[in-house]
């Protein structure tokens, strides 16, 4: 006559058959909706939880995308030798004039080449800096005297014209071949191709349009307070053969004080040195470290392997993404916390409902499943809105900041199943405690 | 009027079909260190079609009566046929089945849920049941029209009368088609008129052939029904037919 023992398994099946489970969704959504303002505060959490992972995650992968595209640019076959001002302190204090001798000498790259057969290139460079100048437009720019396959080598692009070639090379031409931060600041409103621009008493030609490298390539990773130089002047860069700015400015650079002058003695300031095979790089800077430590008293030089650098940039993307994901855990867990005290001063409220609910016939997990699905619609409305404003913030932090963020396809991802599954985490308690509650007493609650 | 108590039969030579048998039920409640007898050997039969009041004073048992019939509670000791089964000992789980496929309770404070309307209340108990979303809409509507409210199946309990409400109650106790439909108090929150008009509701359910049990503190009401169980202290005093 009457079913004695209802399958445990068949009414499981029941509660979680997808007709019932949307009319309990649609039954939470009402529930929630009945109070509109607590719920959405409730969310808040959630979504700032959500959308500070994303942007975070943006910003962290726009940074560190970039730092690894510079050094990148760098050529990861590349070893860049540079010329390094020795410290302060190993000044001559006493003088209040001097000259100092320091930094890589075209011996130095003889003997490299001598020592390593394998090297392929090697890119020598002189960089002097002077003002730069289109008629009354002046620029604190870099001169960049260097060789004709520079480019290729350093992976740089050029945006019009063409570099300078082995004739020009040859023939110590004026010729020049200006960055497009310098084209832009010289020549802001026709093409800079074929005018002329002045350093010091010599005119140059403008043959070509580069874009400008990354800073790294000329501050290095630690060269960037020692060497003073600021960031707009390494991009604005006019490059020349190297025989014609050895030629031009001659070895000795003077800079003046006030009351005194100090003078530099630098053959070259940086010099790249590109192996065949990747493989060799570390292998290859070992050696020519060992050769240079030979050759140098003092350190007056820095040796810098971009593919060391590349693996460094990695780590610190490790960490960094590990320091995010405890913040973004924090912070979730913070929004949980926030959901599973609404959801018992809820479970509180109506706890008439739910001996209501328990008298007419409601299993104990027919009423987890109802707090349940609230909490997770609560948490997964502010995952969803989260999402949202979190793939927003990095795309204006990218318009007002200059900042290249990158929101990668699962971050969102990511941070939305978490604010899922925070919501089944934290809404199982209050759940419990709805179900575990004693008809009879819970229907005799005012 | 035909005073006749109960005896407690065990020969199983009943006439008509019991519905609901209470044998030897005992319930206890510990309140702090003290042990509580609400209910102490108590025997009851009800039959197919009955309509019984319970009466007592407050603390005599009765809601705890009400509550072991209704299976909400289990006895601390006796047994509870409900049809032919005894169900003093099932699980939580299984006594909800029960409550929500062979019960209907009517509660004095009605207990609908607030945010819910008229019709999806009385569609709770079949939407335990599993019953399909259209099929169990329309009976709802059904059950609503029946007791007057077709005409708001679309409003919410706060704007309801209390008699409205409490019509909503009882068609939805009646939304699963129980075996016994248990009332606690009906009519206790209602004036006269409306009061009247629930007990008019529950004679045509009488006459119907539902068995209802209510538990009532008003003789007046008490005599419309069939048979008046009065208890005290956890004891059957007396079990009248009317």
């Amino acid at each position: 006559m009457f079913t004695t023992k209802p399958h445990a398994k068949h009414a499981l099946r029941k509660a979680f058959a997808p007709v019932r489970l949307w009319r309990t969704v649609r039954l939470g959504v009402r529930s929630l909706w009945l109070h509109r303002l607590r719920s959405l505060l409730t969310l808040l959490g959630m979504v700032f939880g959500v959308c500070s992972v994303i942007a975070m995650l943006a910003v962290g992968e726009g940074v560190s995308h970039e730092a690894q595209e510079q050094i990148r640019r760098l050529g990861s076959s590349n070893i860049i030798l540079r010329s390094l001002k020795p410290d302060e302190d190993k000044r001559p204090s006493t003088q209040r004039s001097y000259v100092i001798e320091y930094g890589l000498s075209y011996a130095d790259l003889k003997a490299i080449r001598e020592i390593l057969p394998n090297v392929r290139l090697v890119v020598p460079a002189r960089i002097i800096r002077s003002y730069v100048f289109n008629a009354t437009r002046r620029i604190d720019g870099e001169v960049f005297g260097t060789v004709p396959w520079y480019p290729e080598m350093r992976n740089v692009r050029m945006v019009a014209g063409r570099f300078f070639g082995d004739e020009e090379m040859e023939t110590k031409k004026n010729v020049c071949i200006v960055s497009t931060v310098a084209a832009e600041t010289l020549f802001p409103i026709d093409s800079p191709l074929g005018r002329n621009v002045r350093v010091g008493s010599d005119y140059y030609k403008v043959i070509g349009v580069i874009e400008p490298e990354s800073s790294r390539v000329n501050s290095g990773a630690n060269a960037d307070a020692s060497s003073g130089r600021s960031e707009g002047s390494t991009l604005s860069r006019v490059y020349i053969p190297l025989v014609a700015a050895k030629e031009r400015f001659g070895e000795v650079l003077v800079k003046r004080r006030s009351g005194s002058f100090e003078a530099e003695r630098v053959e070259l300031h940086e010099a790249t040195v590109q192996v065949a095979q990747q493989d060799q790089v570390e292998e290859t800077a070992a050696i020519i470290a060992d050769v240079m430590n030979d050759r140098h008293k003092k350190k007056d030089y820095e040796i810098v392997v971009p593919l060391e650098l590349l693996r460094a940039a990695e780590r610190t993307k490790q960490m960094f993404n590990l320091v995010l994901g405890a913040i973004a855990a924090i912070s979730l867990i913070v929004g949980g916390i926030g959901i599973m005290n609404i959801m018992l001063a809820s479970v509180t409220e109506r706890t008439r409902e739910i001996g209501i609910r328990r008298a007419l016939g409601a299993k104990r997990r027919d009423i987890i499943i109802q707090f349940l699905i609230e909490t997770v619609i609560l948490s997964g409305a502010g995952g969803v809105i989260g999402v949202a404003i979190g793939i927003a913030i990095p795309y204006f932090i990218t318009l007002f900041a200059h900042v290249m963020t990158i929101v990668t396809f699962w971050a969102p991802m990511v941070a939305f199943s978490i604010s899922g599954l925070v919501g089944i985490v934290f809404g199982i308690y209050p759940a419990m405690r709805a179900a575990d509650m004693d008809p009879v007493e819970a229907l005799r609650h005012e | 009027m035909q005073n006749r108590v109960e005896t407690q039969r065990e020969d199983g030579g009943m006439a008509s079909e019991s519905i609901a048998r209470l044998e030897q039920v005992t319930k206890t409640y510990r309140m702090g260190p003290v042990l509580v007898e609400a209910l102490s050997c108590v025997n009851l039969d009800f039959k197919a079609g009955e309509y019984v009041s319970i009466m007592g004073p407050s603390g005599c048992g009765k809601s705890t009566l009400l509550n072991l019939l209704g299976c909400l509670d289990r006895p601390t000791s006796g047994a509870y046929f409900l049809g032919t089964e005894d169900v003093s000992h099932l699980s939580d789980d299984d006594l909800s089945e029960i409550r929500g496929s062979r019960l209907g309770f009517i509660f004095q404070s009605y207990n609908l849920v607030q945010q819910l309307t008229v019709v999806e209340n009385i569609e709770v108990p079949l939407y335990y049941q599993g019953v399909r979303a259209d099929l169990s809409r329309q009976r709802a509507s059904e059950l609503a029209a029946r007791v007057g409210l077709g005409d708001r199946l679309d409003h919410k309990p706060f704007e309801l009368s209390g008699g409205q409400q409490q019509r909503v109650g009882i068609a939805r106790a009646l939304a699963n088609d129980p075996l016994v439909i248990l009332a606690d108090e009906p009519t206790g929150n209602l004036d006269s008129r409306s009061g009247a008009e629930i007990l008019h509701l529950f004679d045509e359910l009488h006459g119907q052939g539902k068995t209802l049990i209510m538990v009532t503190h008003d003789d007046d009401v008490a005599r419309r029904s069939q048979r008046v169980i009065r208890l005290r202290d956890g004891r059957v005093e007396s079990d009248v037919y009317n």
